[in-house]
């Protein structure tokens, strides 16, 4: 008999659901399952569209299609002048989502915002570790646990951050996916009732949408939050459809079955545009691919010789055959669209008689290295292996002789940092913030050695002009620093910096008001669909 | 009896009547001549093909085969995504897939063949505990053992063959010892052992050659299994890496470009077809000229 | 009977052990570091590295990681992922309806379509008709079932369009699951359309699935068929002037299909394998995709717990095909 009411319910359940399914729902072919729920424990930008960027908000938010900071829950701050207290005012009136599973009965206060960011790294908080082997890789990653002092609530309404010292990219990281505003109202009840892991699976914030129901591996459903700060969305549903082939999610745009796609495959861009019935986003990706030499094994510790390897390869040829040209030769480590990308900096032409004459001059001869290629595709780097063959032959032509080897990429990831490495790496970043730091200071700076700095180069000049423009947060200041650096860079040759990618978000045509983020996130607030 | 005729069926006669059989079967007989076309391809790679298999041509990046619109004749199946030859790289593949069957088939039958004879003949708990050792690898879906195994061996051809030759085994071991047990108490071998014949003996040049019939066909079948179980290996990214022309790991490479250049697809997968068919049609008509039942009838 | 039963399962048991040995022991020589893993590109300092391993236990000796593993495993507790910290257990459960749907509307359509096959082929020996199924079924048999798969997607889905290209089930439904068969759930649901929408996307993948395990079974009933035919008894029923159609569907298929039953019974291996590929290639939720994900993940926990829950799953198949083979089969005596 119990039976049978369940069955009846869930018939019940499901009959409603069905008429609103034929309400507006835009679906959305997402390219991974999302690890879980709780964008504080995960990296993966599948996780942050399904959880940060469409149930949760920051205090501070990107701009929409940009990497500047706008008032997200926080309508204001003010920094101290020593630059290490941030006192942010928060948005009055903000509704927690009412859920099947939850009803808050109260609005969002600067406890929800010490909570969210206490769980991340105080041990003795009881979400700390609140599901099985739970590790706060971004707060970490960004240096947190390092530099926050303390967060205190000043009233309902007002808290404040005490910084260790100042860090100028410290309100960019706010904007980050891990940094995301939980309740704390909800968070209570969930331990209340002993069932803490459902935050990692039931998410519940103050965004745009609200979570029903995640089918493991195959979809997620939201529904529009009809008390969101910002106004109701205009569609009514949001799916997820998980489908991790790229060929087969753009075979299910042009279908129909989805509206929007992430990440086509580079080869079928152009198939795709020619379609009349979709459209394809694109821009530069907020990332860069790059080989890096070990500087500190001969002859790679030669300026000259590094240099002559770079011009040695054609990267337009990469460029083509690993992503059908969809991605632009790079010639500085951070990507174009970034603030203070120098662009007066020229790059190594591609000139193999010279290539070879300069390594005659610097005395090497029958030179033989490995060049490392990753076994994963990353978004900078489609198929690193095809990129290797590719040096491989172009420096054969220079009498260069190459052995590609590569690693599982956690060994790979390992391996490459080793300061006696034997080979050139390539390897890739994709910004978390839109902070040129996140790429310079982050990947060549002299603390990174043996760690993200690949290329083992430590280079007082180019370090110096770092620290300097960590210490201001005068925008023009910082820029003038970085794009010295640049020059510095480019003459020392610790790379080759071989593309930045393009991204793509084909679409259907009836789909408006969808804009790309060159952080790389897939943001469904605003999206409408034409009739 | 049938058996003691394939016993007293020494090499003349034995071949002439092997031939007589596998030739009535049209089909053994053709797959038999594809295999052996194949084979000389592969052997002769070097000279045959027209383009080397990892030569690139950056001008003709994803070229039609010469047969449809836009293709050139000097690329008579067209190119893949860096410009090489898709028929140069499929014949070159043709040595790795054969020579993947060979590796296989030779390391699982020998193991197995050993392994079997031991348990057979020694029965007792060396026995038991070789059967229940077999048991437990049988009880893994053996694509998902040999994944596994690969990817704690580091994926690569050589690793993909250790894997795939260690999921076939429990079939080897199972059918020699099914064998050896039906024989070791026949008359021929109690007459041996009476003479006194020692145990290797008795394993190996007594009981053996009459075991031999079911397993060169269950080696026949491996053999094609080996290819296809690469080849799906290479499919999954856990067999050989590029840029090997393998046949599996070529349609891996090519899955991103099933929108776009059906070619890349559709050849290395009917390059593979191809040789597994062969192969199996042979091994249809090796049984009908061994198996003595089948004989009769 | 029973004796035989209670004597197969205690046989059972020292297996499992040793599978769980197997699958614990692959997972500790895996290479590549699942805590690497969670920061990416980004290097982790080797402190919180060093903290990380211990909070997940991957520090201890092997054999108290093993030990405590078994006492888990009694409680019914298969670990949680590495990576999405979710129950083992409660995943499998959660996919494996999805791979018995696909799995069973495979083993149905090759048993409807490979045993009439191969009993066409067995009456209609050396003729044409003979030639062409066994042929058909010997390219079957041949198939690399991943190419396959890619092709019946280019043409059905991309050029003709005819069926959806992955999922299994229009996502316009939606309806909490019962079952977990999208097939019954559908029908449950009471929505129109619904249970459509289930099949025509469960078309392509059962075809793909159902193309080994179907040629297997035509050959094998061919030649259990010929057998049969060839046998005294039923040459007499012939001589008796009983009707064709009697005398190969009662008495010869009858006995015929006692070899075929066991092969369908060995399928669920093979079954199991091609769901991995067939379930990677059409984005099907079920366990063999989520195996191959997690290998790829380095996702110790999942590997491990999936290899283990996989290999009882053949077990306890594999006795119950033993032991119904025990009831068809009179001749067998325990």
């Amino acid at each position: 008999m119990k039976k049978l009411s369940t069955l009846l319910a869930a018939t019940a359940i499901a009959t409603l659901m069905a008429g609103s399914a034929w309400s507006k729902t835009l679906v959305y072919c997402s390219e991974a399952s999302p690890e879980g729920f709780d964008p504080g424990l995960y990296t993966g930008g599948q996780t942050f569209d399904a959880s940060s960027r469409t149930v949760y908000n920051r205090l501070v938010e990107f701009k929409h299609g940009g990497t500047e900071i706008e008032p997200g829950l926080a309508e204001s701050w003010e920094v101290s002048s020593d630059g290490t207290e941030y006192t942010f005012k928060l948005r009055p009136g903000v509704k927690f989502q009412t859920t099947e599973f939850f009803t808050p009965t109260r609005e969002l206060n600067a406890d929800d915002v010490i909570f969210s960011f206490e769980r991340q790294y105080k041990a003795d908080n009881p979400w700390n570790k609140y599901v099985a082997g739970a590790s706060w890789e971004y707060f970490a990653g960004m240096g947190f646990p390092d530099l926050i002092q303390s967060i205190t609530k000043v009233d309902d309404l007002t808290v404040k951050f005490k910084l260790k010292q100042a860090e100028a990219p410290f309100i960019a990281n706010l904007g980050m996916d891990f940094a995301s505003i939980l309740s704390k109202e909800y968070a209570d009840k969930l331990a209340a009732d002993g069932k803490m892991e459902l935050l990692n699976q039931q998410p519940l914030g103050t965004g745009p949408f609200t979570f029903v129901a995640y089918q493991t591996d195959a979809a997620i459903r939201y529904k529009a939050n009809p008390d969101y700060w910002a106004g109701k969305e205009k569609i009514d549903d949001l799916v997820f459809a998980i489908t991790t082939d790229a060929a087969i999610r753009a075979q299910k745009l042009k279908a129909g079955e989805c509206h929007i796609m992430a990440y086509p495959n580079a080869a079928d861009v152009a198939e795709l545009k020619k379609d009349e019935n979709l459209t394809v986003l694109e821009q530069e990706g907020l990332n860069v691919s790059y080989l890096a030499y070990n500087t500190l094994v001969a002859p790679f510790d030669k300026p000259e010789v590094r240099k002559a390897l770079n011009m040695a390869v054609n990267k337009q040829a990469i460029v083509d055959a690993v992503f059908q040209g969809a991605a632009t030769v790079a010639k500085n480590p951070i990507p174009p669209t970034m603030w203070s990308y120098n662009n007066a900096v020229e790059d190594d032409k591609f000139d193999p008689e010279a290539a070879k004459k300069m390594l005659a001059d610097a005395g090497v001869k029958d030179l033989k290295m490995k060049i490392w290629a990753m076994p994963v595709a990353r978004p900078y780097m489609l198929n690193a292996r095809r990129a290797a063959e590719l040096m491989q032959s172009d420096l054969a032509a220079i009498g260069v002789t190459v052995e590609i080897v590569s690693y599982e990429w956690a060994e790979y990831l390992k391996l490459s940092s080793a300061k006696d490495r034997d080979g050139a790496a390539i390897l890739g970043w994709t910004g978390d913030n839109g902070d040129p730091d996140n790429f310079l200071d982050t990947l060549l700076g002299c603390d990174a050695v043996g760690g993200n700095n690949r290329a083992q180069w430590c280079n007082k000049e180019f370090d110096d002009l770092m620290t300097k423009a960590k210490a201001t947060a005068d925008v023009a200041e910082r820029t003038k620093y970085y794009e010295e650096a640049q020059v510095i860079f480019k003459k020392e040759a610790p790379w080759n910096t071989l593309d930045h990618s393009l991204v793509f978000v084909p679409m259907n045509k009836k789909v408006t008001g969808f804009v790309m983020d060159p952080l790389g996130i897939h943001r469904f607030n605003g999206v409408d669909i034409a009739e | 009896m049938a058996v003691a005729e394939i016993k007293t069926a020494t090499p003349p006669t034995g071949l002439a009547e092997f031939w007589f059989y596998f030739s009535r079967n049209k089909g053994a007989v053709i797959g038999f001549a594809i295999f052996l076309i194949i084979l000389v391809l592969a052997i002769f790679a070097p000279w045959v093909t027209p383009h080397s298999p990892s030569a690139q041509n950056r001008d003709v990046l994803l070229l039609p085969p010469a047969f449809a619109a836009g293709g050139k004749w000097t690329y008579f199946l067209g190119t893949d995504a860096v410009g090489r030859d898709i028929l140069s790289r499929l014949i070159f593949g043709a040595r790795f897939s054969l020579f993947i069957g060979l590796v296989v088939v030779t390391l699982s039958v020998i193991s197995g063949v050993l392994v079997g004879l031991i348990a057979g003949y020694f029965r007792g708990r060396t026995d038991t505990i070789i059967m229940r050792v077999m048991d437990i690898i049988l009880a893994f879906p053996s694509l998902l053992l040999a994944l596994v195994l690969v990817a704690v061996l580091g994926p690569g051809l050589l690793n993909a063959m250790i894997a795939i030759s260690l999921v076939n085994l429990p079939h080897f071991v199972r059918l020699t010892r099914a064998a050896v047990m039906s024989e070791r108490t026949k008359d021929y071998v109690i007459a041996s052992r009476v003479a006194g014949a020692g145990t290797m003996r008795l394993m190996f040049l007594t009981i053996l050659p009459n075991c031999l019939a079911p397993l060169i066909v269950q080696a026949t079948l491996a053999f094609s299994a080996a290819i296809l179980d690469a080849a799906a290996l290479g499919f999954l990214g856990m067999g050989a890496q590029p840029p090997t022309p393998e046949w599996g790991t070529m349609l891996a490479e090519a899955r991103e470009f099933i929108q776009r250049a059906w070619w890349v697809v559709t050849f290395p997968g009917l390059a593979i077809l191809i040789t597994v068919l062969a192969i199996n049609l042979m091994g249809d008509g090796l049984r009908d000229a061994l198996d003595p039942k089948l004989k009769r009838s | 009977m029973l004796r035989f039963i209670f004597g197969r399962l205690a046989v059972l048991i020292p297996t499992f052990i040793g599978v769980s040995i197997i699958a614990f022991s692959f997972i500790r020589l895996l290479p590549g570091d699942p805590v690497m893993l969670m920061s990416g590109e980004r290097v982790m300092s080797p402190e919180r590295h060093a903290q990380i391993m211990t909070d997940l236990g991957l520090d201890r000796p092997i054999y108290i990681q093993y030990f405590d593993y078994l006492v888990n495993l009694l409680h019914g507790d298969f670990g949680s992922s590495i990576v999405t910290k979710r129950a083992v257990l409660d995943d499998f459960l959660q996919l494996f309806p999805a791979t018995i749907e696909l799995s069973l509307c495979a083993i149905i359509l090759a048993v409807a379509l490979g045993v009439p096959a191969g009993v066409l082929a067995a009456v209609k020996r050396g003729t044409w008709l003979d030639q062409t199924l066994m042929g058909t079924a010997l390219v079957g048999y041949s198939m690399p079932i991943f190419w396959w798969g890619l092709l019946l997607v280019i043409f059905f889905s991309g050029y003709l369009g005819w069926t959806p290209v992955s999922g299994r089930i229009s996502l316009m439904y939606f309806f909490p699951p019962v079952t977990g068969f999208m097939l019954i759930d559908s029908l449950l649901s009471g929505q129109a359309g619904a249970f459509k929408s289930a099949v025509t996307y469960l078309v392509l993948p059962t075809i793909v699935l159902a193309t080994i395990p179907l040629a297997v079974i035509a050959r094998q009933t061919r030649s259990a068929m010929l057998e049969v035919l060839g046998e005294d008894y039923v040459r007499t029923a012939r001589s008796k002037g009983l009707s064709p159609f009697r005398v190969i569907g009662v008495h010869a298929l009858r006995n015929a299909l006692i070899p075929v039953i066991t092969t369908i019974g060995l399928q669920v291996g093979v079954l199991l394998a091609g769901a991995i590929l067939t379930e990677t290639i059409f984005s099907w939720p079920g366990i063999g995709k989520w195996m191959v994900d997690s290998v790829f993940k380095r996702d110790y926990q999942v590997v491990q717990g999936g290899l283990m829950l996989i290999a009882a799953v053949i077990m306890v198949v594999n006795l119950i095909v033993d032991v119904l083979y025990g009831f068809i089969n009179p001749r067998i005596r325990y």
